[in-house]
């Protein structure tokens, strides 16, 4: 219907913590390239570590509390945003018409290694099916995050 | 408990219809579902759902004339942040009324007046004899400039009987830390949130729009309080507080998985003017009965603090979300209930890894005002299942409780909406 799938991964300059354009529905086909396995299984490892506290073991998150992770306009959008959540964490965003009292905090001390794979977890769990995150792309989202 | 006399007009109401069920008393009719709404009860207690509002229902009053008020988190999109209900012919209600274009969870009421507060304010209406409001979309602002930052924002109130109101102001963090709920910040010195959160303040019930300068912080170091309630036996305030999060989390070299779901206890407060209960340099471990540093202020699992800080009258499972605390001063119930304490627990979320808990109405036994001897889970099975309980999928969450004038307890639950009303039968 819509043409949406060219729209993917653009390096756009987005403000922080500006609600991603919704590309849910284009974000769900198929991705082209597979997702490499190994960043699976590390990214799971840092969830469990990292997220499952707050967002929950099958990602549903807590009640008005903790988003969820499952299918938001934040996990299967733009990339960028969603590095950027991870970076400076988040606050007070009312996410797909709900809002949420807890805060996330920043994630920037790990590695864009990490955060690619934990990302590349969350995008292709809980329900969600999106392309993988590259360390590479977080490395330039988090130099142009700097002041 | 019921006449025959009754009985036959229950009999009676039936044929000729709903008009003559005012005639009746409420005591006379009520009759609970045959499967107790799903709920698990001791023997002898009955339960039925009043209502299903679909809402997220916070807080509930039953006034002295019998009229109900539930308190949403948010607006229904008709904008009515406060439902009304009446019971019909069975206990089964309807919603008639809704005003109060605004969200939050305090609710409470006198013969002479509903209050109700949003996450900032605190307002009150005029309730006519009928136990109705009178001024729906005029009430009189009594509390005003109340902080919400978002986290524990809820603004739960109680009242003594010396003209007094409490309002709950909870501290917009986890446990003060220079960046809230990241790893391994710690705390910040002399904690500023407490000026104006973390704890109760106290205002008078009858001044309108009174700020912070016109109340008194009544305690401090309470984290967040949900549930409060005047005890009458002892003209005290008792306070329960939701204890902090994440101590694996933050500091994972100090405490593993399983020590973070069971610390700290979730912590029941007797509360006297100028009191401190330690938050944000302390938390309560229930194993080792100690008060402890927090790890943010220098505390590794092990250090008990030296502070003079308050210590709980009781400690209940940690993370559990005790959201509505109620003395029960019914005659309805039997006599070990009257004037003991029912703790509605929201259920846990930050237990994770481990099994999340609570989804529960407890009993709290109390001698002369003072808790006595250990808790039991008066209503389970709010969440369905033990599974939906264990992955913290409930289908209902408790939040608020109220006697009604017959002496049954009324919860809500602010997942599904429902309103449930407890009965003892026995004869
Ligand atoms: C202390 C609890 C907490 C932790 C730990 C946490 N988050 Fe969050 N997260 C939140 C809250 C609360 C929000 C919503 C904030 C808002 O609404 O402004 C959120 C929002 C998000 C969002 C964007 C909104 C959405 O729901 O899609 C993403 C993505 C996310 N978190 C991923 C993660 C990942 C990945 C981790 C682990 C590296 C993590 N979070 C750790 C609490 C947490």
């Amino acid at each position: 219907m819509f043409v949406l799938g060219a729209l993917a991964w653009a390096a756009t300059p987005a403000a922080a913590q500006k609600k991603p354009v919704s590309k849910a529905r284009s974000a769900a086909k198929p991705a082209a390239a597979a997702i490499p396995a190994a960043s699976l299984a590390l990214g799971k490892t840092l969830y469990v570590q990292n997220c499952l506290s707050c967002h929950q073991a099958d990602g549903g998150g807590v009640d008005r509390i903790n988003a969820p992770l499952t299918k938001t306009t934040w996990v299967l959008g733009d990339k960028a945003p969603l590095v950027k959540v991870l970076l400076n964490g988040m606050q007070g965003v009312e996410i797909d018409g709900e809002r949420y009292a807890n805060v996330m905090p920043a994630f920037d001390y790990l590695t864009d290694q990490q955060l690619a794979d934990v990302l590349t977890y969350v995008r292709n769990s809980f329900g969600n099916k999106a392309s993988a995150v590259k360390a590479t792309e977080v490395k330039a989202v988090r130099a142009a995050n700097k002041k | 408990m019921k006449s025959a006399t009754s009985r036959y007009l229950l009999l009676s109401t039936a044929v000729i219809g709903s008009l003559s069920l005012f005639a009746l008393k409420n005591e006379d009719k009520i009759v609970a579902d045959a499967d107790n709404a799903g709920l698990k009860l001791p023997a002898g207690f009955g339960a039925l759902k009043v209502a299903d509002t679909g809402t997220r229902a916070r807080h509930i009053t039953v006034t002295p004339q019998g009229t109900i008020f539930v308190k949403l988190n948010r607006p229904t999109k008709e904008g009515q942040g406060i439902l009304q209900l009446r019971e019909g012919g069975t206990g089964k209600a309807s919603v008639v009324a809704g005003f109060g274009n605004y969200g939050g969870t305090g609710i409470y009421s006198t013969k002479d007046y509903l209050y109700a507060s949003s996450d900032e304010e605190v307002f009150r209406y005029k309730l006519n004899a009928k136990g109705e409001v009178t001024n729906p979309t005029q009430p009189e602002k009594v509390i005003t400039g109340l902080l919400n930052r978002q986290q524990h924002e809820s603004k739960s109130i109680t009242l003594d009987q010396a003209g007094n109101i409490y309002v709950n102001v909870g501290a917009y963090a986890n446990s003060c830390q220079v960046k809230d709920r990241q790893k391994g910040s710690m705390g910040r010195p002399n904690c500023p949130i407490l000026d104006s959160a973390g704890g109760i303040w106290q205002f008078r019930a009858d001044k309108l729009n009174q700020t912070y300068g016109d109340g008194t912080r009544y305690a401090t170091g309470l984290r967040n309080v949900v549930g409060l309630d005047w005890n009458a036996q002892s003209n005290q305030l008792f306070v329960m507080q939701h204890g902090r999060d994440q101590l694996h989390d933050n500091f994972p070299e100090l405490y593993d998985t399983k020590e973070s779901a069971e610390l700290p206890a979730e912590c029941l407060y007797a509360l006297n003017k100028g009191d401190n209960a330690g938050w944000p340099y302390t938390y309560f471990d229930p194993a080792k009965n100690k008060i402890m540093v927090s790890p943010e202020y220098g505390g590794d699992g092990k250090k008990v603090s030296t502070g003079s800080y308050l210590a709980p009258a009781m400690a209940y499972p940690a993370h559990t979300a005790p959201n509505a605390l109620l003395f029960y001063t019914g005659t309805m119930f039997p006599e070990k209930y009257r004037n003991g304490a029912f703790i509605a627990f929201h259920g846990s979320w930050n237990r994770a890894p481990e099994p999340q808990k609570g989804y529960y109405v407890v009993f709290q036994p109390f001698k002369n005002g003072k808790p006595s001897g250990p808790y039991e889970v008066f209503a389970d099975n709010f969440a369905g299942t033990p599974e939906k309980a264990n992955a913290g999928r409930p289908d209902h969450k408790p939040c608020g409780l109220a006697q009604g004038t017959d002496g049954s307890l009324y919860v809500t639950d602010d997942k599904a909406g429902s309103i449930y009303r407890i009965v003892y039968a026995k004869k």
